[in-house]
């Protein structure tokens, strides 16, 4: 059964590729909602590793993404949904360590390949589709239960 | 809710409501409501930074006077390193203490040796812990508060180990009442404080424990007596010499410090509220998990920052500097005994007692789907402030006005430009609102339909209320001629307001009665009843 509407709270984030100065303030809003509404410390540390990391995504490696919260008493949910490179070998993505991040990206200590792992490890629901050279989709979905 | 001591109070007397205060506060927690600043218990991290910031001086730190010596049988002097920094470079930490001693204490305690030991007992710490990273530094007690408050999730990554005054004053107590024979709670130990947070520190420590301090006393009321205390002490009295100082410890009271004295390859240190909040914001990310321990003091500089010092922190940042290059120089020995830490630790000797809790603040309380609704309205009503943060509405910004707002703690008109502009639009009244609000005085035509108002026009010359009032306006006069019935009827005004209590002419009834005008009466002067009529009825005329 879907959460009657007015029990959701939602909310739609712009992400710019590149916008390194910016970076993280997508999920920096995202952890002030859930600390205002009062969401268990636990559920918002994994919600802020999970959002950062697909938000970081979004900045190395695509040209625009939109962000979408929705917030039900019952879970989180995030979709990603971003114009860019595409992954071509998703389960390369999926393994920790594998990164096809430029030399400059990992001096500024981003691509060690623990994005997408690490999204997987603090989600309790997780898909990703992909089309090369088109872009990716996230799905993200934390029980609050 | 739970009480929470503060060691901040509001002197409502001096008190101007400059809102200073509510502006430099990094958790939102003061309001300043009818022009007298109120700081939120839930909300306060004891940070001290409103009362560097307040001009009246109406903060008041809560330490503790001299006169709570007296209920001791012997006192202790613990001194922070930092009250080091507040005195000339030729003074010397042994003159200072000796200063103490002088002032009626009957010891003083460097507490530098017991932050050096700590720090010997955080390396060991470091070397075998294996959970999550970085390991976050408990020095400052607003830091721990602001974990707990601002930061929930990382209360885990906070140091297990006993802050240096805490394991000072309980050795103190042991020691010195088997020495002399007294009960521990005869022996009365006093923090030497820069800081109010560490005030509360004692009175309430965070893992809900008795302190073993029994009080905390400001470096700033301190000051004065020791200068002059050191001035009558004999030369023999104290060592004129570096010997016994610790280095490690004496660099806790700057930022940076405390890594300085871990010499660890992958730590941090960061000092002033607003950068702290930063490097948490990135360790809550995951993003410092290859730095092994932050170091972070809510003062900027450290514990040399503190609001209650005396010295320019620049000043007293230097001092400590020299201090330590002079130790190095000298080769003043590391003065804590490695193996006895050692073996100390083991015996879990610098383990704090008591379990470190979050304390997040809930503005909308429990249930989550009253709180999804608020926060939904909170963003609606946001979008519709003027988002200038100007505060004059009493919150800090527009955001957390919006909050008070969906909390009921403030009305929309508390801001100055919404209340414009809900003027501007506002919803016209009716007659006979306006007529119970202002008290008047029915002179004649009593009923008369119930219109709206479109607002006011006050003026006695004829012509000019034929020229420019507008139909459904309420007219303000104090003419009592027939001809103002003429006048009402002709420009269909809502009925005619006769000032200072002055009697219509017997025709001028007869006319109003029979052309169906209202007229009504007041005490008032024109002026006053315009303004009471512009305040009531929101209207643009």
């Amino acid at each position: 059964m879907k959460p009657n509407h007015t029990d959701a709270f939602c909310q739609n984030f712009f992400i710019k590729g590149g916008d390194f100065n910016n970076a993280g303030s997508v999920s920096s809003k995202v952890k002030d909602i859930l600390n205002d509404i009062g969401i268990d410390s636990d559920i918002i540390r994994r919600t802020a590793i999970a959002s950062y990391e697909a938000e970081m995504n979004v900045v190395m490696y695509a040209r625009k993404a939109e962000f979408k919260l929705r917030l039900t008493p019952a879970s989180i949910h995030i979709i990603v949904d971003d114009e860019g490179l595409g992954i071509s070998d998703i389960e390369a993505a999926m393994k920790e360590g594998y990164s096809t991040a430029t030399a400059e990206m990992r001096e500024m200590g981003f691509g060690a390949g623990m994005g997408l792992p690490n999204i997987k490890r603090n989600a309790d629901e997780f898909k990703i589709s992909s089309v090369p050279e088109e872009g990716t989709t996230l799905e993200i979905v934390i029980h609050l239960n | 809710m739970e009480q929470y001591y503060h060691s901040l109070r509001i002197d409502k007397d001096k008190c101007t409501g400059h809102m200073k205060c509510m502006r430099v506060c990094p958790t939102q927690a003061i309001r300043v409501k009818n022009g007298i600043a109120e700081i939120s218990e839930e909300r306060c991290i004891d940070c001290g930074e409103c009362i560097t910031a307040c001009p009246t001086g109406a903060i008041v730190p809560l330490t503790d006077p001299f006169g709570e010596l007296s209920k001791f049988r012997h006192t202790v002097a613990l001194s922070s390193p930092s009250l080091y920094a507040q005195f000339g470079r030729e003074i010397l930490p042994s003159k200072i203490l000796a200063g103490l001693k002088k002032l009626g204490f009957d010891d003083s305690f460097d507490l530098a040796t017991t932050c050096g030991e700590v720090s010997l007992a955080i390396h060991a710490y470091l070397e075998e812990y294996k959970g999550p990273r970085p390991i976050i530094s408990n020095a400052c007690p607003t830091v721990v508060r602001l974990l707990q408050v601002r930061y929930p999730s990382l209360i885990e990554h906070i140091t297990p180990l006993e802050i240096p005054r805490e394991l000072a004053a309980r050795e103190i107590k042991k020691k010195k009442s088997k020495q002399y024979g007294l009960k521990e709670k005869e022996i009365g130990t006093f923090y030497i404080t820069p800081c109010p947070a560490k005030m509360i520190s004692i009175r309430q420590p965070a893992e809900k424990k008795r302190s073993h301090l029994d009080g905390a006393i400001s470096i700033s009321d301190i000051y004065g007596p020791v200068l002059y205390a050191m001035e009558n002490i004999e030369k023999d009295r104290f060592r004129t010499t570096l010997e016994g100082m610790c280095i490690l410890g004496i660099s806790w009271a700057v930022s940076g410090g405390i890594c300085r004295s871990l010499e660890l390859r992958n730590s941090l240190s960061v000092s002033g509220i607003t950068e702290v909040m930063k490097v948490f914001d990135d360790i809550e990310r995951g993003r410092l998990r290859h730095i092994d321990f932050v170091e972070a003091h809510s003062c900027p500089h450290g514990c040399v920052g503190g609001s209650l010092t005396v010295e320019n922190l620049y000043t007293s940042y230097n001092k400590i500097r020299k201090l330590i290059e002079t130790l190095e120089i000298e080769q003043v020995s590391v003065c804590a005994d490695y193996a006895k830490v050692i073996k100390r630790y083991q015996e879990d000797y610098f383990l704090k007692a008591g379990k470190l809790k979050p304390r997040p603040i809930k503005p909308f309380g429990e249930d989550l789907s009253v709180a999804i609704r608020k926060r939904k309205e909170k963003d609606k009503i946001y979008a519709e402030l003027p988002q200038i943060d100007c505060g004059a509405c009493g919150s800090p910004t527009c955001m957390t006005f919006a909050e008070d707002v969906v909390n009921g703690e403030a009305v929309l008109s508390d801001c100055i430009i919404k209340k414009n502009q809900l003027r501007k639009k506002g919803k016209r009244m009716k007659l006979s609102q306006i007529r119970k609000k202002l008290g008047l005085q029915t002179l004649a035509a009593p009923d008369v339909p119930d219109p709206d108002i479109t607002g006011g026009y006050t003026s006695d010359l004829l012509s000019d209320v034929m020229a420019h009032s507008k139909p459904g306006n309420l007219w303000i006069t104090l003419q009592t001629h027939q001809n103002i019935i003429a006048v009402a009827k002709l420009k269909d005004l809502a009925g005619i307001i006769i000032v200072n209590s002055r009697q219509p002419d017997p025709e001028t009834l007869e006319k109003a009665e029979s052309e169906k005008i209202l007229l009504l009466g007041c005490e008032d002067s024109a002026y006053r009843i315009s303004a009471r009529l512009f305040n009531l009825n929101p209207s643009e005329d």
